[in-house]
Parts: C-alpha cells; structure tokens; sequence
C-alpha cells in the first residue's frame, strides 16, 4: 500500500530524501545457508516501522547489514543516492555519520561521563586528535546540552556512564544518536532490557525525536504490542522472509501464526 | 507428554558422574607424569647427603657473620646506590611502557586485523620475555659500557614482553558493544581507540605498570653483579670480600625499599580503580 507512495518518492528525489530502499538482500554467515533469503523493501522517508519476528530470524542482521555493521552476501541498500552495501573505507565512514543507531545494551562508553558519550556521536565529524583531547566545537557542545535537555538527561551530565540505570543510559544512547545528525534511526531491539514503564517511555522519546527531525525509524522488537502501538509500518519477518508487510491494525492472528509458528500461545 | 519422562525416570535408572571415562584415563595420566617428573629430576640434581646435613650449621654460621648489620655501609656506599637502582627501574619502566603500547596494539587480533602484524608484535613480545633481564644488562654492558644506563635499557627490554603481552590482551577483552556503536556512527581508527578502548584499558594498563615498576626494582638490584649499575655493585663488592655485615645491611636496604614501594603501589592502585 505505501510502497508505490515510497518508490515514487525514492526516484523523485534519490539524492536528498531519506527513503531507504532494499533490494533482493542475502546475507550468508555459513554458505549456503542464508539467514536472510532475497528481502526486499522499501521505507518511506519518515514514519516508524517495526520489524517483529522471532528471535534468530535474521532480525538483527537485517538492520546491522544497513549500517554495514554486518556485510550482506549480495544485494542492494540504496539511501540517499548511494548503494550502502557496496561502500567501503572513506566513503562507508562518511555514510555512517547519517545513520545514528540505539543498541539493546546501550553500548555506552561504561567509563567515561554522560556529556563525553554524547559528544562521540560527533567522531565521525572531529578529528581524532580533538576527539582525544576532547576539543570539540562550541556548537558541537551547545546541541549535547539542547539534546541532554531534550532526554531529560541535563542533570546528570557530569555522571559516569555506569551509574545510570537502563532507561537512563538508553536515553543517553538516544542523544548519542541524535548528535549525530542522523537522516535515519536504526533500534536494534532498544527496550528488550527495560521494564515494560520504561519501555514505553524510550520508545514514545525516540518517535517524538525522530517526528520532529522528520527522520525514518526503523525499530526490531519482539514485543507485538508495543511495535503495534508505536509503528505506522511492520514488517513481520520468519526464517529470513518477509512475511507480512502493512499497517499494524491490519496484523491478525493468522499473521502472526505465519510470523512466529504454533498457536498456543496466541490465546 | 509430562507422563512420558516421569514413566522413563521409573523404568531406567539414570547416572551422572563428572568425569566421562576418557578424562578419568587423561587426569590418572597427568597425575603420574607429575610424579614422575618429580622422582626424575630429584634424580639429576646430585644431592650430596654431606653437604645436605651441613646445612643447617652454615646457615647458623653465615647469620653470625651477619650480625650485626653494618649500619656505618649505608651512608657510605648503599645510599647512592639505592637511589641509582630506583632510578634505573623507574627510568626502564617508562621507557618500557612507551614501547610497550604500540606492541600490544600490534597483537590485538580485535584492534589490528593484520594477521602478519599481529605475529610479528607476538615475535617481539616473545623475543622480550625468553631472555632474562641479566643477559639483557650483559647484552647492554657490551654495547654501552658498564653502568645504569645499560641497566635502564635491560630493564626496559626485559618489561616491553609483559606490558606488552597484559596490555594487548586486555584490548582483546574489551567490550564490543560501545566500539560497535562508535564504528556505527562513522568514527575513525584513532578516535575509536582513544574514546573507545583506551578508557577500557585504562585501570588495567596503569595496574600492569605499577607492578612491573614494583618488579624492576628488585630485577635491578641484581643487575649490579654484571655491571649494570645500581645497589648490585655494592652487594657484589661486600659479598667477594667476605664483609657478610655490609652483605646483610644490603638486603635490609632493599628490604625496606620494597616494603615501601608495596604499601604505596596498593595505595595508587587503590585510587584508579
């Protein structure tokens, strides 16, 4: 259904939108064995989209082969008028500084203070010299306080990474990400570790972040309610396939029968 | 289901035990070959039951000679020494750590993806570490003449392989996630290293530094029997003169020092992490 609205936007304006586009994506850790076999999408320029399936499903290799933190086997990952599966040095380095992404274990530098992690969002853009002695620009620091602000976060900001609690440090990760200037959100599972409150909260913060930016997001989680109730996209994955793609009031149980298997447990 | 396993549970007895045969065979086998090794070198050290008996007589009569200690050795000749052998340790181990940080960056199979480097990092880490601080100091001693400065180096050279070795595998043990992130968000080589790993490595690489310093200063009071400066000489000069006096007022200095050093290396290390 808004596919047709995203490829015509993918081709109306290919170098400035931010519409992500994959084509035919096979990723293969043993050959012969693909963990994803052929995934195509194509994600519009804004709006949140879930990605549910269940675990070991290729989930988190489909997102990480978009930042490239893994490499696809074959295939196409077209954003901004670039094919992000073919790049490498430089130009992947360049690449990444648009794409900002949220970890389900925070991933946060565990030493260091709550400013300094937010301030490396901007490592791809400082020099590594300033980077080490922590010179970073007065702009640079004035968007870390603004983003502190915007996660409710200025407080701590002197605080060491490792003694906030988990919806802390996620709201950390998310400024982190939002340093960077990002033209797309990946969330690799960001609530799997938090309580259902908390979950709640990061994921209302990270949509309302990415509206106002008008930046796409695309969330993996297994939580079926949440991604229903916060995406306006999902896409339901099993054994490497996309078997379901559309609005989350049109997810029924059959869906989810062919996404996770069994029905036991639906009722 | 349920049923099924409870009706197996009746019908079979089931075992457990914590070595499987093979390993049972293996640990008998480790167990003899200790032993064995224990009964054969016993074997080639030629102990002579005479000298063996005697023992006990010299050792009274060595700490005879001892006693007392001459104080009046200190000012003359320990004091200075002393001070040359901490500078030597502490000169050897700055001098080491320098060394030694690009080495162990070297070996990180995580950090450097360069199989080649990687080995050869490892070959100088080895090359360090087989060979035992006096023959680096007698290495030294041929190539820069006797005196501290051929000790530093000795020392030095002799430390490169732990640092080294300790410091390249705590690169290899950080955490991935926050390097991932950093790698994620387009951060260069150096800036990953300086934000990501080296506040990781941190406590460990400062830890590793103060023991070694820790260990370079006893290592250094010996290397003066070859020459290389530092309290040894003077241990050496009393012990082919027989004064075994000044011998005993030696190793009460050196006594002293360590203790010291211990209780203010616990402190620092107390602080960092």
């Amino acid at each position: 259904m808004n596919q047709t609205a995203a490829s015509s936007l993918a081709h109306a304006d290919a170098e400035t939108s931010r519409a992500l586009v994959i084509k035919n994506l096979v990723k293969e850790y043993t050959p012969g064995k693909p963990v994803l076999s052929g995934i195509s999408l194509e994600l519009e320029a804004r709006g949140i989209t879930a990605i549910i399936g269940p675990s070991g499903t290729g989930k988190s290799t489909l997102i990480r082969c978009i930042n490239r933190l893994v490499d696809p086997t074959k295939g196409e990952i077209l954003f901004k008028g670039k094919d992000l599966a073919k790049l490498s040095g430089k130009q992947l380095r360049l690449a990444r500084r648009h794409i900002g992404m949220v970890f389900q274990e925070y991933n946060l530098l565990e030493r260091l203070s709550v400013m300094e992690n937010v301030l490396s969002g901007r490592l791809g853009y400082v020099s590594p010299f300033r980077a080490w002695l922590r010179k970073f620009s007065e702009a640079d620091m004035q968007r870390a306080f603004e983003l502190l602000d915007q996660v409710g976060m200025a407080d701590f900001a002197d605080q060491r990474a490792d003694a906030l609690s988990g919806g802390q440090r996620q709201r950390v990760a998310i400024a982190r990400a939002l340093m960077q200037s990002p033209d797309i959100l990946l969330a690799d599972e960001p609530t799997s570790s938090l309580d259902p409150k908390t979950s709640v909260e990061i994921l209302d913060l990270m949509t309302e972040q990415a509206k106002i930016r008008n930046i796409p997001v695309v969330i993996n989680i297994h939580d079926v309610t949440l991604a229903k109730r916060f995406a306006d996209r999902i896409v339901g994955m099993s054994s490497g396939h996309v078997v379901y793609d559309g609005a989350p009031d049109g997810l029924q149980d059959e869906h989810l029968k062919a996404i996770y298997g069994g029905e036991d447990w639906l009722s | 289901m349920s049923e099924n396993t409870a009706n197996a549970s009746f019908m079979e007895k089931r075992t457990w035990s914590r070595f499987t045969p093979m390993e049972r065979t293996a640990r008998f086998l480790f167990y003899f070959v200790t032993v064995a090794a224990i009964v054969v070198s016993a074997q080639t050290i030629e102990i002579i039951p005479e000298f063996l008996m005697d023992a006990p007589e010299q050792i009274g009569d060595m700490f005879n000679r001892m006693w007392p200690p001459a104080l009046s050795y200190y000012p003359d000749s320990i004091h200075e020494a002393l001070l040359e052998t901490i500078h030597i340790a502490t000169l050897g181990t700055l001098i080491a750590l320098i060394l030694a940080v690009p080495v162990g960056v070297m070996v990180a199979e995580n950090v450097t993806k360069n199989k080649f480097l990687n080995w050869f990092g490892r070959l100088i880490l080895v090359s360090s570490r087989s060979i035992n601080s006096l023959v680096w100091a007698l290495l030294f001693v041929a190539i820069l003449g006797p005196g501290p400065l051929a000790g530093a180096f000795a020392i030095a050279f002799r430390s490169v392989g732990f640092v080294g070795k300790l410091f390249g595998e705590a690169l290899e043990e950080s955490h991935k996630g926050p390097i991932e992130a950093l790698e994620a968000s387009g951060s260069p080589w150096f800036s990953t290293m300086m934000m990501g790993y080296w506040p990781q490595v941190l406590p460990t690489f400062w830890s590793v530094a103060l023991f070694r310093w820790d260990i370079n200063l006893r290592e250094s009071a010996v290397l003066g029997l070859v020459g290389a400066g530092g309290i040894g000489v003077a241990l050496n000069t009393a012990l082919e003169l027989f004064y075994w006096d000044r011998v005993a007022m030696v190793l009460i200095s050196m006594l002293v020092v360590v203790g010291l050093v211990e209780l203010l290396v616990t402190q620092i290390r107390k602080r960092i992490i």
